[in-house]
């Protein structure tokens, strides 16, 4: 007896092989040379059942500390966020869950209408005109807008802002040498980036990426960040965060070209850092130079409504080599979830959501006891100094039961002593309380 | 069916925010939004009605059968979705410290562990999000490792097979190699001469799926990796097919240096209509210095993420990976351990048992016993009777069976590409060949019923012509007049 998922009895595996006209399993391998044959069991812990299985793992994920376990600031790029119940409902439904890419669109209506909507609620969040289905991370998505950005305009410089996610950074100079690009960071002026020193760092550049939020949670003067890369001639491109576009305005409305962003926040469980959904828009004269599925509306021979994926020659089965990226798998699923968050907020349940977490950054700001490392407007998060170092801060903290948020001197030279404290709206005025109590104890 | 967006209405509204009574700081005017965004308005009642509507739009692999070549769709057990669920891994924020976090990197290792042995190759980074971030990291370290070596100037060109993957010669170009490609022989493996002639002391290596897409095994391929090894360039294997090969034949031992995996095909992540996936990638010795970082390490009995990896091309996506198509597929390993080989065993005794059954009603280009999939040509049928490979495809919805790949691989006219994977019973490999032999059948008797086809689903055959001509790629709100709604 197999362990797993097979279905064959060993009748059916006899009646097979007579069929095939072998005689043994064995002769249906002939075509391995003996050389490369694998002559020994796999090395690899021995087989569970489901009851054993699920113990196993109720057994790792208790070693975990989650955001259920422990009172938890930590944000710095994913949050703690609410994610709806139908959300749970709508992606277990197996005809999405376990569908590939929709290539055969007549089996595949559910789920490329799905898209089309998830690609005109990123258009109405960000102001832009295009949007794909979705790329793996709103890291990456970055990278994907430097590749644009050089086809584009032939230039090969790109600016990034520091007050962008350290990781954000990291990806696009990882992708930099074979994009062959070079990149250039501007240094923050207080916790912000100042126009005039990214105007001047602009000049020859492909694109200037910049985040609204920024990494320390402050709100960028964004619409002059804007102008000062399309004063040299780049393409301006905002790093968002969804559920701050209720009360923050809309990357297309001040000028960018493009906007992206991580979509965690609106829908996803943080899931230790993934599976989660990047989103890329843009303009509408860069639609046949985004990477990934498009789904676009067409009619059927009835000359009734429905949804294929389009502008297929850009992508990489049909243009090889010649392809605008090497995207197949995106995460659909995961922006599936976006799209169901997004419409059972509606505009006014997110404006109400970023009121919600401003507001609490206002009472942190109040409440904490200890002075904001920058003199800004934040949107979800607020970065304190700590009187001793911040790692020793979440020590003590975590000791009792409370994580106080991300130390900024993790990836950002001097700032050992800056915590960063993330605060949704599944945080209440009482554990801002709690956490007050607790950084006067161990401060 | 009506967009999310036609049935919305001013004022109504499902989810409620919570609301503390704070004061809310005022937003600068430069950058507080003017216009509120067309986000749909409904009650939470007709929100789950139309996400349930559409999903009745949409066949899975819950559905029926889906032997769409290349993909690997076997039935994505539940258990997963149950366990992927544990607060103690969804609720688990990326930035935990390593001490909070032990048993996501215990999982996270020893996923590295199994994924190490059925390669044959030592050393693992769970990091790319999908196989083809997994390719352009195998190419980013191929870079890395030429560049330490002073070569980096030199080796400029990466070879891929004729039958590759689309994503294969896009990942060479993104990653900033030029490309070169290797014929096939009548026979569906690498030309050996043709690639005699084409590797030399430029070549940085070669990306290769074996078996290759056409489902065949490359009997050459200790020769292969000879001819590369030989003038000291690297062997990149494209783990869209290892389904067919775990426990039977690891690409390490095959000569491979690095290897991607999918999670999502070979260890059974749903793929959601799309994504996500994961791209993990195995290396030998001497590309391990330059595997991304953070890697997962093990230091006696604790785990921890490694970030000084002075060495490492860097970070190709956010965090450690995406964790819970981790926690999907190890849940997967375990529920088979050491049997993983009897899932690939199956996976190619199923396609063979269809294979033997279809190949005297269909051609078959390359008549050889395959290994997890294989390809029909439909070439017979358009030249008779006009009938292609999409109208077989579309066909076949109308008997509840999803259609295979088609048009791929290339070297292929009229490719039907079929994959039954392990997990389907003989009952329904047998309806599957009973009806793609009537619709054969139906080729001969009535061909414009076949190019009318589907005519069981939603919609009828859609204008895709249309679409990329005139894209509409969002609804347009009040901007046009409203489309009527479809079926």
């Amino acid at each position: 007896m197999t362990a797993g998922y097979l279905s064959l009895t060993e009748r059916d595996r006899e009646e097979m092989l007579a069929a095939i006209g072998v005689s043994s399993m064995e002769e249906l391998f002939a075509q391995i040379p003996a050389s490369v044959r694998f002559d020994r069991e796999l090395d690899v812990p021995p087989a569970l059942s489901e009851a054993e299985l699920v113990r196993h793992l109720e057994e790792l994920a208790a070693k975990n500390a989650h955001t259920g376990s422990e009172l938890s600031f930590l944000g710095a790029g994913i949050y703690d966020h609410y994610v709806p119940a139908i959300v749970d409902y709508v992606l277990q439904r197996g005809e999405f869950l376990t569908a590939y890419t929709p290539y055969q669109p007549e089996m595949s209506q559910g789920v490329l209408q799905a898209i089309f909507e998830y690609q005109t609620v990123i258009c109405e969040l960000t102001g832009m005109d295009v949007s794909n289905a979705s790329g793996y991370d709103g890291f990456t998505v970055a990278a994907d807008a430097c590749l644009i950005a050089r086809n584009h305009t032939g230039r090969s410089r790109i600016v990034l802002t520091e007050t962008l996610n350290p990781q954000l950074r990291q990806v696009v100079k990882t992708y930099a040498p074979g994009f062959g690009l070079e990149v250039v960071e501007v240094p923050h002026d207080g916790g912000t980036t100042d126009p005039d020193r990214l105007a001047a760092a602009s000049q020859d550049a492909a694109a200037v990426i910049f985040p609204q939020p920024n990494f320390f949670g402050c709100l960028e003067p964004a619409p002059d960040l804007a102008a000062a890369a399309k004063g040299a001639g780049a393409l301006a491109v905002a790093h968002v965060d969804l559920t701050s576009l209720g009360v923050l305005e809309a990357p297309g409305a001040y000028g960018c070209d493009m906007a992206i962003g991580e979509g965690q926040s609106a829908g996803n469980y943080q899931s230790y850092g993934g599976p989660h959904y990047g989103f890329l828009a843009a303009r509408t004269e860069f639609i046949r130079r985004l990477p990934g599925r498009i789904v676009g509306e067409t009619t059927d021979l009835d000359g009734d409504r429905g949804f294929v994926l389009t502008l297929q020659t850009r992508e990489q089965h049909i243009r090889r080599e010649k392809a605008t990226s090497n995207m197949t798998t995106n995460q659909t699923l995961l922006a599936l979830g976006g799209l169901v968050t997004l419409s059972w907020l509606g505009p006014n349940g997110l404006r109400e959501l970023g009121e919600t977490c401003m507001s609490l950054v206002g009472y942190a700001r109040e409440r904490l006891g200890l002075p904001a490392a920058f003199d800004r407007p934040a949107f979800k998060e607020l970065a304190v100094r700590t009187p001793i170092p911040a790692r020793d801060v979440v020590r003590r903290a975590r000791e009792r039961g409370v994580h106080p948020g991300y130390v900024l001197g993790r990836d950002v030279d001097g700032m050992d002593d800056v915590l960063l404290v993330a605060l949704t709206e599944k945080r209440t005025p009482a554990e801002i309380d709690r956490l007050a109590d607790v950084l006067a104890e161990v401060c | 069916m009506e967009l999310i967006f036609e049935k919305s209405q001013a004022g109504r509204r499902a989810g409620r925010v919570p609301s503390y009574g704070l004061p809310v700081p005022e937003v600068p005017a430069s950058l507080r939004r003017a216009q509120a965004p067309r986000l749909p308005e409904l009650a939470e009642n007709e929100i789950v009605r139309h996400f349930t509507n559409l999903a009745d739009r949409n066949f899975g692999i819950d559905t029926g059968f889906y032997p769409l070549g290349s993909c690997t769709m076997k039935y994505n057990p539940r258990v997963n979705e149950r366990v992927v669920a544990l607060p103690g891994f969804a609720n688990l924020h990326p930035h935990q410290e390593d001490e909070g976090a032990q048993g996501a990197l215990e999982l996270m290792w020893e996923l590295q562990q199994i994924l190490a042995e059925v390669a044959g190759l030592p050393a693992v980074t769970l990091q790319p999000a999908a196989g083809s971030q997994g390719e352009l990291t195998g190419l980013m370290l191929m870079r890395a490792y030429f560049a330490d070596r002073g070569e980096g100037e030199q080796r400029d060109t990466i070879i891929t097979a004729d039958t590759a993957h689309g994503t294969n010669p896009a990942s060479v170009t993104m990653a900033g190699y030029k490309l070169e490609k290797v014929a096939t022989t009548d026979r569906g493996n690498l030309d050996l001469d043709d690639l005699r002639a084409k590797v030399n002391e430029r070549t940085a290596g070669l990306m290769l799926t074996n078996p290759s897409t056409l489902g065949l095994f490359d009997e050459g391929i200790a020769e292969v990796a000879e001819i590369f090894h030989s003038q000291g360039a690297l062997l990149y294997y494209d783990g869209a097919n290892l389904n067919a090969v775990v426990g039977i034949s690891r690409p390490g031992d095959m000569g491979f240096d690095i290897v991607h995996y999918n999670l999502h095909k070979t260890f059974s992540q749903p793929h959601g209509g799309g994504g996500p996936g994961a791209g993990p990638v195995a290396v030998i010795e001497a590309l391990e210095p330059f595997l991304p970082s953070p890697q997962v390490v093990r230091d006696g009995d604790v785990f921890r993420l490694d970030h000084d990896r002075p060495k490492s091309i860097g970070r190709v996506r956010g965090f450690a990976g995406p964790f819970g198509v981790f926690v999907r597929s190890y849940a997967y390993m375990r529920a088979y351990g050491p049997d993983l080989r009897a899932m690939s065993e199956t996976a190619v005794l199923n396609a063979n048992y269809v294979l033997a059954r279809l190949r005297d009603v269909y051609e078959l280009p390359y008549d050889r016993l395959c290994m997890h999939e294989f390809v029909l040509s439909a070439r017979g049928l358009k030249k008779e009777h006009g009938v292609t490979a999409l109208d077989v495809a579309k066909r076949l919805m109308d008997f509840g069976v999803h259609p295979p790949t088609i048009y791929f691989p290339l070297v292929v006219p009229e490719a039907l590409m079929i994959e039954p994977t392990e997990t389907e019973s003989k009952e329904r490999l047998d309806h599957f060949v009973d009806v793609m032999t009537r619709i054969a059948a139906e080729a001969a008797e009535d061909p414009s019923f076949l190019k009318e086809a589907p005519h069981k689903r939603p919609v009828r055959r859609l204008d895709e012509v249309k679409a990329a001509k005139e894209p509409v790629v969002k609804y347009a709100f009040g901007d046009r007049p409203l489309v009527e709604a479809g079926a």
